[in-house]
Parts: structure tokens; sequence; C-alpha cells
């Protein structure tokens, strides 16, 4: 089974439509990048396929505003991954007072995204770039093998964008991410789908682009 | 040039004042009214702390009964804003919060006695319908999408405790902590009726003349609401609660007979009681509304316009006195003591104080919700005022306050003031227990003649009388697009 399936999909916003008629199939260990100038229908699309995508099966997604909840520590929220492999009496002491493996694991990973010593901080008190890895690990910390995402490395620098987006790659076998770096769409995902107006215009595996082809899309 | 909207519904209301001003009886009948105000301004310079051993226990009743009532109210109320989409749970909020806490404290007072219990729910009562609403709309506020992004299976509990309730957790806990303060308020009173808090010593103090005794007990009211965020802290906070439903004091003890006595037979309708059947029961109501309910609610909404105009008159005149745009830190800081002062004097307490030194009449009652409400609506600009920044060369003085300040101030202003309106109305029903004629003087009287089943017709009224006003206050805020969050 397909991890998105689309078929003649539209949205409309305010009366006004935003996106399709528009039609897209991910495969399971596809990795699809998704490019368009901004405003062209790649949130909407990330959500709709979010939406269909969780019927199935558990799905990880990275929206643009993230959506931490800002009281919490970052471990808390990188916890909210996993809520539903848990009984509510432990999460709930969790709240209080986490468990050893879970601080464990969940410091490891933090230490791969280079936020091991901001476990403890407030989300509230983060930068852009912090907050932008801490749902990143509420994103990998989930059982899921699939990943949505939007924009996902938007606040970080180029090699911490490098890194992370090789991270992602190695955690999620199937991906749909929306980039607006050309660069790393080619280079972290196998297939790039480019949207203009709400409609696909471009759908070609990474191997047969280049940079000088993406840009008519911008 | 046409008035903007805002302006013509205040010169509206300014136009109904004027007019309820003529059928008001405004009048100071006392013999030598500034004679008495003096004699209360020197006891309140001259307070008197040891003459009465009592004042430490009405001061621990106080706060015993404020936390148990909040911390119950708080609770419960949670409990139902979780609830609050079913129609049903909205309509039970509105109906107990449009009920004044002694209005409460009267009913459980037919029935309970003096026990503590009749003090404790009096409070927790009508602030569980306000807490159920103004948490609800808080919870309404969160961002949903935490709770949207959790994996499938995550529980409905655990959602909440991790994805909704640490988003808006400040905004409650701040909240709460202000309706202590109210709490607080709403305790003293009920000395008012006879529960041993601090009213009941106030209203002893000053039927026997003892301004210095009464001075001691305004001061340390003051100082205990003003010290608020010292003495509560997330630490001491559990152990308040925990001690003060052990600091009630005894009361007497609950006669069962009572309690159903009252269900059973006292609020029944006298007509249906002695079997007089559906005509005597119409004979009865029509008697009830031509000589209770429509005098009372008359005098309840002329008392209720005029002291809403005035608290905003007030409001207006006040918030200068703590605006940083105007004088310097010396004039700011007494500006804020008085007006704390102002509004930390529960305004039943102010009324009754007014009535005792001017004698009986719409005026000492309309003055004193013009003070109380005039002072928490004129602290509330004055903050809002600070935030305004204005250009280096702006005017200074009068053109500064009508130029810059009131413009940009007005909407906020009149959001406070028709938020409070409904509140104002709940006191001008309730004044009525200390003798002027509105609605709360025919329940006090009908409980007096042990009448109860009107008694609660009349509470029923006012209630209903509330509500009304509250969804028109509504219609007004929205149709002039005024926001506002929750005060007291």
């Amino acid at each position: 089974m397909s991890f998105i399936q689309l078929d003649r999909v539209s949205a409309s916003f305010q009366g006004q439509k935003v996106l399709g008629p528009l039609s897209l199939t991910v495969a399971p260990g596809e990795r699809v990048a998704l490019v368009g100038k901004s405003g062209a229908g790649k949130s909407t699309l990330i959500k709709l396929a979010f939406d269909r995508a969780r019927e199935q099966a558990s799905t990880s997604l990275i929206p643009q505003d993230l959506g931490l909840v800002g009281a919490l520590p970052v471990f808390h929220n990188v916890f909210m991954g996993r809520l539903d492999q848990h009984r509510s009496w432990y999460s709930a002491v969790t709240l209080f007072r986490p468990f050893q493996r879970d601080r464990t694991e969940i410091s490891a990973l933090l230490s791969q995204l280079g936020m091991a010593h901001k476990q403890w901080a407030p989300v509230a008190s983060l930068s852009g770039g912090q907050r932008q890895r801490t749902a990143i690990a509420r994103a990998m910390y989930q059982r899921s093998e699939t990943l949505l995402a939007d924009e996902p490395v938007s606040a970080l620098d180029g090699p911490l964008a490098n890194e992370v987006m090789a991270l992602l790659r190695e955690r999620f076998s199937t991906s749909l991410i929306a980039l607006h770096d050309v660069t790393l769409a080619l280079r972290y995902c196998d297939r790039v789908v480019g949207i203009a107006d709400g409609a696909v215009v471009l759908d070609q595996p990474t191997t047969k682009l280049s940079e000088h082809d993406l840009l008519p899309l911008y | 040039m046409p008035l903007p909207a805002t302006v013509r519904v205040s010169l509206l209301f300014l136009v109904i004042a004027i007019v309820a001003l003529a059928f008001s009886d405004v009048a100071i009948t006392a013999s030598n009214p500034w004679r008495d105000l003096g004699r209360f301004f020197l006891g309140m310079l001259t307070p008197d702390f040891f003459s009465y051993e009592g004042l430490a226990t009405a001061l621990v009743r106080t706060l015993a009964f404020a936390f148990v009532g909040v911390g119950l109210g708080s609770v419960c109320g949670f409990g139902l804003a979780l609830l609050y989409r079913w129609r049903a749970v909205r309509l039970c909020s509105a109906f107990v919060r449009a009920i004044h806490e002694l209005f409460w404290a009267l009913i459980f007072l037919q029935f309970f006695g003096f026990h503590p219990l009749t003090g404790v729910l009096a409070i927790a009562i009508p602030y569980t319908g306000i807490f159920a609403k103004v948490y609800s709309e808080i919870l309404d506020d969160v961002n949903p999408q935490a709770a949207h992004l959790l994996p499938r299976g995550s529980g409905t509990l655990v959602s909440y405790l991790y994805a909704r309730l640490p988003q808006c957790w400040a905004q409650i806990r701040t909240y709460t902590l202000y309706r202590l303060e109210c709490g607080l308020r709403s305790s003293a009173i009920l000395g008012f009726v006879g529960l041993p808090t601090l009213g009941y010593y106030l209203e002893a103090s000053f039927s026997q003349g003892q301004y210095s005794e009464a001075g001691a007990m305004l001061l340390l009211f003051y100082a205990l609401i003003a010290t608020i965020p010292v003495w509560v802290r997330r630490f001491t906070l559990p152990l308040y609660l925990a001690a003060a439903p052990f600091l009630l004091g005894e009361g007497f003890a609950i006669r069962w007979g009572n309690v159903e006595r009252f269900f059973t037979e006292d609020i029944v309708p006298a007509p249906l009681r002695n079997g007089d059947g559906w005509s005597g029961l119409q004979d009865w109501l029509a008697d009830v509304m031509v000589n209770q309910a429509i005098p009372g609610i008359w005098n309840t909404l002329v008392l209720t316009q005029l002291s809403l105009v005035a608290t905003g008159m007030l409001a207006l005149v006040t918030f200068p006195l703590i605006s940083r745009h105007f004088g310097g830190p010396i004039r700011r800081g007494s500006g804020h003591i008085f007006l704390v002062v102002m509004r930390s004097t529960p305004e039943y307490v102010l009324a009754y104080i007014l009535l005792q030194l001017w004698g009986p009449s719409m005026l000492p009652a309309a003055v004193a919700l013009a003070l109380h409400n005039g002072g928490i609506i004129g602290h509330l600009l004055g903050r809002h005022s600070s935030h305004i920044g204005l250009r280096s060369d702006a005017p200074i003085g009068l053109n500064r306050y009508t130029y810059e300040l009131v413009p940009r101030l007005y909407r906020s202003f009149l959001a406070l003031l028709f938020y409070r309106w409904e509140i104002i109305m709940r006191e001008t029903a309730i004044l009525g227990i200390l003798g002027i004629y509105t609605l709360g003087f025919y329940v006090d009287s009908a409980i007096q003649n042990i009448q109860f089943d009107r008694a609660l017709v009349l509470i029923v009224l006012t209630a209903l009388l509330n509500i009304g006003v509250d969804k028109l206050s509504r219609v007004i805020r929205r149709r002039l697009a005024l926001q506002t969050l929750p005060t007291c």
C-alpha cells in the first residue's frame, strides 16, 4: 500500500482555491522533496497528506509552526511523540518525574541534534533553530516509519541543516518533505515534485535533475 | 461630523443615567454626616489593633472561608469547564453565578443555620459558575496544534495533561489567584449576615461607634490583600488549603429536620401549601410581582444605571493617577495606594460605612459602587495607558489627556465598563439588604417575615435580570467590537 495516495484532491481557503486538482502517490521507500514558491500550496498539501496518511499508520509530522508546547521542557515535548506507547499513569508520572530509561534515550537523541544541554529548558526560552530541532527530535522519537515535514530545517544554518537532513534520511525510509533549498532537495531526496499554483508541474527522480532545472519553479 | 458609535453609546447611557437620577432618591439624611465621616477617618488614622481580642480569629476565619470556598469552586469549576460544550452545564453555570454570594448565604442560613457549610457553599457555588466559564474560555484559547500532532491513541487525559494544560497553566494560575483576592472580599462580607468573618466584627464596631477598632480591621484587611503575592506561594498554598477546613470554626450543628422542612414546605408557594389551587397561586404571584418584584427591579435598574455612569466617570478621572504619562514617582505611588484602597474595599463594606454616616438613600450606595468599581477600572486603564508610547514632543497636561490618551484608551475603557455592568447590577441588588429599596431589600424582608417562597421567587428574578444584562452587555460589546480579558 502507498504511503500517500492523493487522487485529484483540491483544497480551498475562504472560498479561494489554494490547491488542486492534484494527484500524487508516494510509495514506501521513497524519499520525496516538495519544491515550489511560497504560496504554491506546499503546506496545504503536507497537511492534507498527513490527515490521510495517519489513517493508515503512525506518521511523524514536522509542521511549519512546529506545534510545540512552550511551557514544557524540551524533554517532554520530545516524549510527546510516544504518548500512545505508554499507559496513562506512566505518562502522568513522567510529567513530574521522568523515568531513567526515557531520559537516557531522549538524551541520546538530543545529543545527535546538538541539543543535549537544553533537555530541561522550557521550549519558550529557546531560539528558533533550537525549537525546530526540538520538533525534529519529537518526530524522530515517534514510533513511525514515515515522515511528513514542512520546511524542517529553514531556521538552521548550512552545516547543521545538512547534518539534520542526513539524520532524517537515515531515520525515515519513506518521506515527503517540503523544502525551499534546492541543493538540500537534490542531495537528500530521491525524487522531486515541483508545485506551482496548486498543481504538480514537475515530477522527476533526483538523478535526472540539476539545480538549473528547478530554477523556473521559483 | 457624525459621532463614532462608541461616543453615541456613551451619550445614550449618560442620558439614561440623568433620567434615572430624576427618579432616584438621592439625599443625605443624617443630621451630621460630615462629623461622622471625620470620626471615621480619624479612626482609620488612629487604628487600635489591640482593643479586641477577636480580631485575629476574625481574620483567620475570613481567610479560611475564602480558601475553602475558592478552592472548592476552582476544582468544581475546572471539572465543569471540561463539560462546557454542554448547554445544560453552560445554563447552570450562568444561573449559579448570577446569584450573589450573600443571597446564597441567606438561602443556606435558612436550613444549614450558622454551620460553616453555609459560608463555604455561599462562596463555592457562585465561584464554581464563574470558574467554569472563565476556565473554559482560557482552555478554548489554547492552540490545538500540539494536541493534533500527538500520535493516535494517546488517550484523552494524557493529551490534556501534555498538549493543552501546560499552554494555559500560567493564565489559569493568575486568574485563580486573582479570584482568591475576590474570595477574601466575599468572605469578609459574609460576616454581615452573621457568619464569623470580618464583616461581623466590623458591623459590631461600627454600630458601637468604635471607629478606631473598625479602622484597624480595615487596615489589616488591606494589608492582607496587598501582600497576597508575598504570602501565597507555590509551596505555601497547599498548606493553606489543607489547614483551612479545620479553621472554619464550629458554628452550630445542622438540624436535618430544618433542611427537609425548607425543601418540602418553606419554599413551596403559600397558596399551594394551603391548598388554594391555581387561582390562589395566580393571586399570590400577582401580589409578589406588584408589591415586591416590580418596585425592586425598578429601583435596582435605576441605581445600576446611575452607578455605572458614575463608575465610568470616576475611572476616567482617576486613571492618570497611576499613568506614567502624568506626574512623578511620588504622585504615582500615592495614586497606587489610593486605587488599591478603593478596589480592595468590598463595595458592600463601603456602602455600609457610607450609609451609617449619611443615612439611608441611594446616594451612599451609588458612591460606594462607583468608588469600588471605578477604582478597579481606573487601575486597569492606568496600567494600560503606561504601555502607550507617546512621541517625544507630545502635548502635556490636559491636552495630553484629551488628545493623546483618552481617545486611545476609550475602547478598552468601554469594554471594561460594560464587562462590569452585570457585576454592578449584582451588587446593586444585594445592597438592598442594607435598606435601599433594591431587590435585596425585598428578599431580605421576605426572609425576615419567614416567607421563603417569596424570597426564592425574588432571588430567581434577580438572577434572570443579571443574566439579561449580561447578554445585553455582550451584544453591545460585540456590536462595538470591544474585547476584554476576564477581570473580577
